[in-house]
């Protein structure tokens, strides 16, 4: 088992015996589209039409609540320094953690968007553009928190912080996350969109975990 | 064998550079903010009286005058912040963390006021004080990076180590705003082109230029001042923070 | 392998806690670091592990290539040790990201006296056996250099004898150990031992 890949499975246990964080996650990305109706009314014209928006903001919010275990636990307990001295780069070992990370927020939000397409009365095509969207999304969503999660963990108190950061720079996932899906009046542009967020993704991904590395040593000197 | 080292105190070794800084540059204060003033002076006298009405917005067009420079200095800011983030990372130097944390709030400041002269711009001519337009949107989406840079300044309580976290995350920032200004613009259906700087040649005439450039220089200028003096500002917090440090330490 | 450090400055904050400071210690012996809280120790064994970049001098250690693989082992106050995971998996976590190229993970825990109890949760260990778990961490992956940080604090009597025990295992296999420690360290023979005393004065 390389170094890499115990990192990733190491997280994965202690997330899925560490009790229900994941299921927390999923609970709180439905429970956005629950409310939603409550908020504008049942009107099943209207949610589906801002059932793309919906969608990509219960993404955004459940993704940004989850962030600040990233990196937190390991810092508390001084994993993190010690992972500095490891076999393997540090930019390597954030990578990892990200993977781990995108694994235990994204694609259950992925399962569960069937659920929230049903209650927004969205039809088949839009919720297949949804999750396509959603699964080409969401790799920047974690890339972003994650630079959000490194520069606020030598903070005290950094959890609440790192959303408010990170929120304005992941302005074009959303952006492009709800162009992918919806059609507007004018021509198609969902394909188009669909190409700039998986560009976005690409970027951040791999740009993503040297910033974070970066921002995590930099903290601790 | 047995080594013993005393530590020298030596904690000014850290400030030094800034210290100096503060020394040579203090009597450039006064002139520049004569030269502030002058600038200012001259352009609004020039922006009031000496430049025609719009044919079609009226007198409104002087608003330009404020918010043009206000929106210059948004972007010009954040470049300075971003250069200074990176005198940090790289160099380590002292004085580009305090530039760094010293132009956030003024870039905020210049940001929220190029906000603000703008949708007292659009409420006569869009009658509406705010659309959600390419350029206005993306700005305020650049007020909200500013908005959160402070917010993280402020809430490091160690500044010396906030500075090397914060230059990267400022330095992402650099990177992510031209991708959020392209995204905002390909959102935006009521992105106006740019009008000043064109390939062809400013089409504006002189008349609105002129004064339209001793704004600029009027409000880049306040913005040197006032930088210059916020660096002062914070060299001294730090000296006061250090003087308090050793004075803890020696009660212990 | 000898470690040499030169005119070395090191400060926290932007306080300098020392400066000019040179020592060398060579395969086999080990450097002990005293001085009264706040002299700088645990400073001085994160520059040397190089969490903290250090204000001014140079540290080389001779006899070993550049790009080989991660030459310390860096002991602090904090375990590092995951409640949820079991006392084996905590320490093959470890052997996996820094390289299983010492003991095995078993044999490791016998060692350390945690052999028995190896599938239980780490949870359920006291401070003094998560404190023989973190050790056992130096013990799976071979590396040269040892910097510990109060390396007895936590431990019984016999937590004490164990770290002198491999500590002394250690130094017979040519690594060295830089200590930072209240207490003397319990070694076969204190001849291996220096002192390096930091602060001592204000």
């Amino acid at each position: 088992m390389t170094a890499f890949t115990a990192i990733i499975t190491r997280e994965l246990k202690l997330a899925l015996r560490g009790g229900g964080d994941v299921l927390t996650l999923v609970l709180f990305f439905v429970m956005i589209g629950v409310i939603v109706p409550f908020a504008i009314g049942p009107d099943k014209i209207l949610l589906a039409r801002l059932a793309p928006g919906i969608v990509w903001i219960a993404a955004f919010l459940s993704m940004l609540l989850g962030l600040d275990r990233l990196f937190r636990a390991d810092h508390d307990d001084g994993t993190l320094t010690l992972l500095r001295h490891a076999d393997l780069p540090f930019a390597a070992i954030v990578a990892a953690k990200v993977i781990a990370h995108w694994l235990l927020t994204a694609v259950p939000l992925l399962l569960a968007s069937p659920l929230l397409a049903i209650m927004l009365a969205m039809d088949l095509t839009s919720l297949g553009r949804a999750i396509l969207s959603l699964l080409l999304g969401t790799p920047a969503l974690v890339s972003l928190g994650a630079i959000g999660a490194a520069v606020t963990v030598s903070i005290r108190r950094g959890g609440l912080i790192a959303p408010v950061l990170i929120l304005p720079l992941a302005i074009p996932v959303l952006i492009f996350g709800v162009g992918a899906i919806s059609t507007g009046p004018g021509p198609d542009q969902t394909g188009g969109a669909l190409l700039f967020l998986a560009a976005i993704s690409l970027i951040t991904t791999a740009l993503a975990p040297f910033a974070a590395a970066l921002a995590i040593s930099s903290g601790e000197d | 064998m047995s080594i013993d080292i005393a530590p020298k105190p030596n904690w000014f070794s850290r400030i030094a550079h800034p210290g100096q800084f503060v020394a040579w540059s203090r009597p450039l204060i006064w002139p520049l903010a004569a030269i502030t003033a002058l600038l200012f002076v001259v352009g609004l006298y020039f922006a009031f009286f000496h430049s025609p009405a719009d044919y079609q917005m009226g007198e409104t067009v002087r608003i330009m005058y404020i918010h043009v420079p206000n929106a210059w200095l948004s972007q010009f800011v954040y470049a300075i912040m971003a250069a200074s983030a990176l005198g940090t990372l790289v160099w380590r130097h002292p004085l580009a963390d305090v530039s760094m944390k010293a132009a956030a709030p003024l870039g905020a400041v210049f940001t929220a006021l190029a906000l603000f002269t703008g949708s007292l711009w659009g409420r006569p001519t869009w009658g509406t004080f705010w659309e959600w337009d390419g350029r206005m949107t993306s700005t305020l989406v650049l007020l909200l990076i500013y908005l959160g840079i402070i917010a993280l300044w402020r809430a490091f309580d160690d500044q010396l180590r906030a500075a090397r976290v914060i230059a990267v995350f400022t330095l992402v920032g650099a990177v992510n705003i031209p991708i959020i200004k392209f995204s905002v613009d390909w959102w935006s259906t009521l992105h106006q082109p740019a009008s000043v700087f064109t390939p062809g040649g400013p089409h504006m005439p002189g008349s609105i230029l002129l004064p339209l450039f001793i704004m600029f220089f009027a409000f880049t200028f306040l913005f040197l001042l006032l930088h210059l003096v916020a660096i002062h500002t914070e060299v001294k917090r730090r000296k006061v923070m250090t003087l308090e440090k050793r004075a803890a330490g020696a009660s212990a | 392998m000898t470690l040499t450090v030169r005119g070395l400055g090191g400060q926290r904050g932007d306080k300098l806690l020392f400066n000019a400071l040179d020592f060398s210690i060579e395969s086999g012996s080990a450097l002990a670091l005293r001085g009264p809280n706040g002299a700088g120790k645990t400073t001085l064994l994160l520059t040397l592990a190089g969490m903290i970049t250090p204000t001014a001098g140079t540290m080389t250690l001779t006899g070993a290539e550049a790009d080989g693989p991660p030459l310390l082992h860096s002991f602090g106050h904090q375990n590092a040790i995951k409640p949820r995971l079991s006392v084996a998996e905590n320490l093959t976590f470890w052997a996996a990201v820094n390289g299983p190229t010492g003991l095995p993970v078993q044999t490791a825990l016998d060692e350390v006296g945690l052999g028995s109890i190896a599938a239980l949760d780490a949870g359920y260990l006291s401070a003094g056996q998560s404190r023989r778990l973190a050790l056992a961490r130096l013990l799976v992956t071979a590396r040269p250099v040892w910097l510990l940080d109060e390396p007895m604090a936590a431990l019984d009597s016999a937590g004490d004898a164990l770290v002198g025990r491999l500590i002394d295992q250690h130094l017979d296999l040519g690594g060295l150990v830089i200590a930072a420690t209240h207490d003397d360290l319990p070694l076969r023979d204190p001849a291996r031992i220096s002192v390096l005393t930091l602060g001592g004065t204000s």
